[in-house]
């Protein structure tokens, strides 16, 4: 599929001398847009009364999005690397700005299966081109630290959760006065209508500008003072590059596919029941040592965590190595898990602490995974592999809110939960860090006959002499 | 633009103005500090509420 020629790749090449700190604002503008959708909860209740309808139906809009994340990141994949991170901004643009324009009218004329398409299916597209794209292209503009990119761009999709939260409160606030944000009041079915109005045409302009700034290395280009020879000296780290269709042939691909479901279902996990959870974790009979108030401030530590944990830990990883970083991910997790099982409810602190770090590592693990396909895969087509490798998080998706709600409704009624009866959702978390565990001690470089052939330096110039000559006749 | 790329032929070196970059940083640094603060303030009732 051809793109117009305002976004063709050939047209955002940099030339010498530009300034690669460029690239991380663009790929923000995009992942701070699109990160909104880790804030649907502010406007749940009022769609739940909009609609005349259940949770769960409302919900289902969050879980499509998510699963065509996976499922477009997959299937974009190819077509993103080939076209380049302008012309798959502003395709994620487009899609994520039209899901939210689709899903307003579905609001305002009351018809809920344009607020699946609109949000869901249509904003789902552009949530996956749009969290592929500026990762793949840091990955290239800073060869000498991956983590510390990826950490950038994979940063601002926790951040944008953060905005949107505040900022929805304070715009449905401002198209329905009597709505003041507190629990006790809703707002009017008009108010979401034009809260996504607002933020559809909002992001369209920030993601925009994101594509308009950002551009791709020239193929020969190196940052100052960047020796490619001191990356491949690093275990596990190739120069080479493999394919999208063959990364999927290796056992490293579905090695590291096993262990971002692991990590993502276990964190899911705790994210999924943040504010009940910390107040069921303290119950006194009837009520709870944890005030509903106190709860989403924990849902707000949590947030920061979350986010902080991306940039942190992913930059770290640099310095540490992404096997040895997601050991620490995934066996201190289990530790983690297991404490906050066992003496967990002993105090408000070690709550808090336990599930902070845990969440802080769910984010590290978002955060990392595209520096480790750079480091097993080459730059070639991470994008792409990133992308297939992302229906881990469509699948974790499913599988954590699952496991947890399950066990929970086999345990008794919300508002009447204690600690123990979180028991054993936990120890099937310990249980799938331990797979994942595992399943990182097992990846290797990838086997050489999976590599793509290597261009011959000379013919390249020989070419290029050719193509001149050709030109000056 | 003057950091704007043309095609991968042209190789004229060129200079990003700092103006630039710092426009940009302060572009999604403005939203981000927002969403920092207010989720800050959010998780302080934690300790207080």
């Amino acid at each position: 599929m051809a793109v117009p020629s305002f976004l063709a790749r050939e047209r955002i090449v940099a030339r010498p001398g530009f300034n690669r700190w460029l690239i991380p604002p663009a790929a923000l503008a995009v992942h701070l847009s699109i990160g909104q959708a880790y804030a649907t909860s502010v406007y749940k209740t009022a769609l739940v009364e909009r609609f005349d309808t259940s949770l769960t139906a409302i919900g289902i809009i969050f879980s499509i999005a998510i699963v065509m994340l996976g499922l477009s990141a997959a299937a974009f994949g190819t077509w993103v690397d080939r076209n380049g991170p302008r012309a798959a901004m502003f395709t994620a643009a487009v899609f994520w700005s039209v899901g939210f324009l689709v899903g307003s009218l579905g609001i305002a004329t009351g018809q809920l299966w344009l607020l699946y398409f609109g949000y869901g299916v249509l904003g789902g597209i552009g949530l996956g081109i749009g969290y592929i794209s500026p990762v793949s292209t840091l990955i290239k503009w800073f060869p000498d630290r991956p983590g510390l990119a990826t950490g950038m761009a994979i940063m601002g999709f926790g951040g944008g959760a953060l905005i949107a939260s505040p900022l929805s409160r304070q715009l449905m606030g401002f198209y329905d006065p009597s709505y003041d944000g507190t629990a006790g009041t809703v707002p009017s079915g008009s108010a979401v209508a034009l809260l996504f109005l607002t933020l559809g045409l909002v992001y369209l302009a920030f993601m925009l500008f994101g594509a308009l700034i950002v551009r791709v290395p020239a193929d020969d280009w190196r940052p100052d003072g960047f020796d490619p020879s001191t990356v491949k000296s690093k275990a596990l780290v190739t120069t080479d590059n493999v394919s999208a269709a063959n990364a999927i042939k290796t056992p490293q691909f579905w090695l590291l596919w096993t262990v971002l479901f692991c990590n993502v279902t276990a964190g899911i996990g705790i994210l999924e029941q943040a504010a009940p959870m910390i107040q069921d974790f303290f119950r006194t009979g009837q009520g709870s040592l944890v005030a509903a108030t106190a709860a989403a401030g924990f849902v707000g530590v949590l947030s920061l965590f979350n986010m902080g944990g991306r940039f942190i830990w992913s930059s770290t990883s640099d310095y540490l190595g992404r096997k040895p970083i997601y050991m620490i991910y995934l066996g201190v997790g289990m530790v983690l898990y297991v404490a906050l099982a066992t003496v967990g409810s002993t105090a408000t602190w070690v709550f808090v602490v336990l599930a902070a770090i845990i969440i802080s590592f769910y984010g590290g693990g978002f955060a990392t995974v595209p520096a480790y396909l750079r480091d097993l895969f080459g730059t070639y087509q991470v994008g792409a592999i990133h992308g297939r490798l992302l229906t881990a998080w469509s699948a974790a998706g499913i599988a954590g809110p699952l496991i947890v709600n399950s066990v929970l409704d086999s345990r008794g009624t919300p508002g009447e939960l204690v600690a123990g009866d979180y028991r054993p959702a936990l120890f099937i978390m310990v249980g799938l860090l331990a797979v994942g565990f595992v399943a990182n001690l097992l990846v290797r470089p990838v086997d050489s006959r999976w590599h793509e052939p290597r261009k011959d330096p000379a013919s390249d110039q020989a070419r290029a002499a050719s193509t001149r000559a050709r030109s000056a006749a | 633009m003057s950091t704007a790329a043309s095609s991968s032929g042209d190789r004229t070196p060129t200079h990003t103005p700092t103006g630039l970059i710092a426009f940009a940083w302060t572009l999604v640094g403005i939203p981000l500090a927002y969403g920092l603060f207010q989720t800050v303030k959010t998780a302080l009732s934690l300790f207080t509420g």
